[in-house]
């Protein structure tokens, strides 16, 4: 069981160390990846998503940010305790990582081609012939029109959507095994982010890649993905396959989420809010984080944090409504 | 619809692109808004879609004279906007207000709550100095903020507060249009539901009329009675929310439509993929905007723009095929 999943992340702790006090911005969270599967984390902004990406490749800002906990296995090997150069023969050949603004992870002073030949040079040491070759095999893998052209051209003379799909031939250019994409459409319009979910399903399924991917959206979760975990003030609050949490979902915090939405195929005169804001990650309430929004709370949810529960095979929940009865 | 509020016709806004410094040498026109024709009814909600730079938010700053037209006329309650002046134009400005996409931008950090709710009614001094003070506790009520939150700054609130603020601000003057300009899309998730059944009560209980910009194609059908489909600067298809969903007829609402993201994992549309991207709106070709990426293009697309004709009751789109 365990070999074949590709990622493994045991309890990880990433803390912050700041001046109003500890910021537990990712507080033991836990997941498992295979190989070809697309997990989705999903959460509000400062839920700690992105941390545990950034965790993964162990590139959390430094001093302030350090991971105090847990295990990171990839491929059977834990990642923690790597050193810096170690980290660096993983990141960009093994895994890489897509982010949200394709204008900001991409130079503006050096041509496209350049950019891709990049992780190309520096993991695959190809002769120079052979690199330019790469990366015309690299544009034409992602669907780039007349690549030869393309390549010698700087980002901005490109639209977002090409952009996007520009730093997508950078990063699978050296056939990684695992695709971290953190918002990787949030920038992009309708039309042209269903082109490049469609891309990155295509070459996912070419390459048997493990993706994950970050999103507030629970659109692109129903469309993407196989197994989705939420994520509520630094812990993942529900994880399971994408059709138990949508037709099923335990966790309240779940329930409100997709009952937030607005559904285009029914008519719906007001949507169901949840009251409040998301806590502030420095001022935790005790207990359960989602407590004090939860329409269902208990006494108990405000003194101690529930443990993990079993709901039906890989969907797992971490509330009290589900502890007593069926655990065990 | 009973009674028309905005009655847009033939609107045009065309930017000229120029080059040099003092000989100024025109290359051409950004045709930013085309021939735009709509009408808004009183009390409803008019959504508009597109995608980045079809001119959306063009058209609405021509209604707020943020931008004068190039051609074409706007209709507020029967008067022709671009002919007001003095007295009058001070209370057309009061009685449009806008809501725009980012709280943490169009908010200034260097005022109070208080004084950010005050400024549209000062300016317009639609109602005395002295009751300010009470009509600022009445809408800070109506959106659901503490009557003591006009004391503080902006950067006290968190984002969907902060949007409350600027639906408030917005309400002051006691408008009877409010612009929506993508109002949910910098929230998040949990705070957008809370903020739009803000916006449907506000709209229930005051009467007043939104033209709702906003890509997210489920926020405005959920919003919208009527939808407006732009691209390129051309209104393409308009028609009531159910209706444009369920019997799209423009080849670009259809693709739109099926790119929007599913509500639940086994809501597989068929995918309509228009090849290529939008091209740019500067000097296009004569005929249909979608010429070129269209599914169904015919010889006579090429040549000349199709008109915007009613197929049924209240449905109407710019497409040789109907």
């Amino acid at each position: 069981m365990s070999s074949e999943n590709v990622l493994e992340v045991k309890d990880l702790k990433t803390y912050f160390f700041t001046n109003r006090g500890v910021v537990k911005a990712v507080d033991g969270v836990s997941f498992r990846l295979k190989a070809g599967e697309t997990l989705g984390l999903v959460g509000e902004s400062g839920c700690g998503k992105s941390i545990t990406c950034l965790s993964i490749l162990k590139l959390v800002p430094a001093p302030a940010g350090r991971i105090v906990g847990g295990e990171i296995i990839f491929e059977g090997e834990n990642l923690l305790p790597k050193s810096e150069r170690e980290m660096r023969r993983i990141r960009g050949r093994k895994i890489s990582m897509i982010l949200q603004d394709p204008m900001v992870s991409l130079n503006p002073l050096y041509t496209t081609g350049e950019q891709v030949a990049e992780p190309v040079k520096i993991h695959q040491k190809l002769a120079p012939n052979l690199v330019w070759e790469k990366v015309k095999e690299m544009l034409g893998l992602v669907k780039i029109p007349s690549p030869e052209v393309r390549m010698k051209e700087y980002p901005h003379q490109m639209s977002g959507g090409m952009r996007q799909r520009i730093v997508g031939a950078m990063v699978l250019s050296c056939q990684p095994r695992l695709l971290i994409a953190d918002e990787p459409t949030t920038s992009l319009d309708v039309t042209i982010q269903a082109q490049f979910l469609k891309l990155l399903k295509e070459i996912q399924q070419e390459q048997n890649l493990s993706m994950i991917i970050v999103t507030h959206d629970l659109g692109i979760i129903a469309k993407v993905c196989d197994r989705v975990a939420v994520m509520y003030a630094g812990r993942i609050v529900e994880n399971g396959d994408v059709r138990e949490i949508f037709y099923s979902p335990a966790h309240p915090y779940t329930k409100a989420l997709l009952g937030s939405l607005p559904k285009m195929e029914v008519k719906e005169e007001r949507l169901y809010t949840i009251e409040g804001q998301p806590p502030e990650l420095h001022d935790l309430p005790p207990g359960c984080s989602f407590s004090p929004r939860c329409p269902n709370v208990k006494e108990i949810c405000k003194q101690e944090y529930p443990p993990q529960s079993i709901i039906k095979d890989e969907h797992l929940v971490h509330c009290w409504l589900f502890t007593s009865s069926k655990d065990k | 619809m009973d009674k028309i509020l905005v009655e847009a016709r033939n609107v045009k806004k065309y930017f000229p692109v120029t080059s040099g410094v003092i000989f100024l040498k025109n290359f051409g026109f950004i045709k930013a808004v085309d021939d735009v024709s709509f009408d808004i009814g009183k009390g409803e909600t008019f959504g508009l879609v597109g995608e980045s730079g079809c001119g959306k938010t063009t058209t609405a700053k021509l209604i707020l004279l943020l931008e004068p037209m190039t051609g074409g006329t706007i209709r507020f309650d029967g008067q022709d906007i671009s002919k007001l002046s003095g007295p009058a134009l001070k209370e057309y400005r009061a009685s449009v207000q806008a809501v725009f996409q980012d709280p943490f931008s169009s908010l200034s950090p260097r005022m109070r709550v208080g004084d950010i709710i005050a400024e549209p009614i000062i300016v317009s001094a639609s109602i005395p100095r002295n009751a300010i003070k009470d009509r600022i506790a009445e809408v800070l009520n109506v959106v659901g903020l503490r009557h003591d939150a006009h004391e503080l700054y902006p950067h006290e609130f968190s984002g969907g507060q902060r949007q409350r603020i600027a639906v408030a601000r917005a309400l002051a003057s006691n408008p009877q249009l409010i612009i929506l300009d993508e109002p949910v899309s910098a929230l998040d998730v949990s705070i957008r539901a809370q903020i739009m059944n803000l916006l449907h009560d506000i709209q229930q209980d005051l009467g007043v009329t939104y033209l709702l910009i906003a890509h997210n194609l489920a926020v405005v059908k959920h919003m919208s009675k009527t939808i407006g489909v732009m691209y390129l600067g051309k209104l393409v298809e308009v028609a009531e929310s159910e209706e444009l969903y369920l019997h799209p007829l423009h080849p670009y609402t259809q693709a739109l439509l099926s790119a929007a993201l599913p509500s639940h994992p086994d809501d597989q549309r068929e995918e309509i993929v228009l090849p290529g991207e939008v091209s740019t709106p500067f000097n296009p070709p004569p005929g249909c905007r979608l010429y070129r990426r269209c599914f169904s293009a015919m010889p006579i697309c090429a040549e000349d723009d199709p008109p915007l004709k009613e197929v049924s009751s209240g449905h109407f789109v710019s497409c040789y095929l109907y």
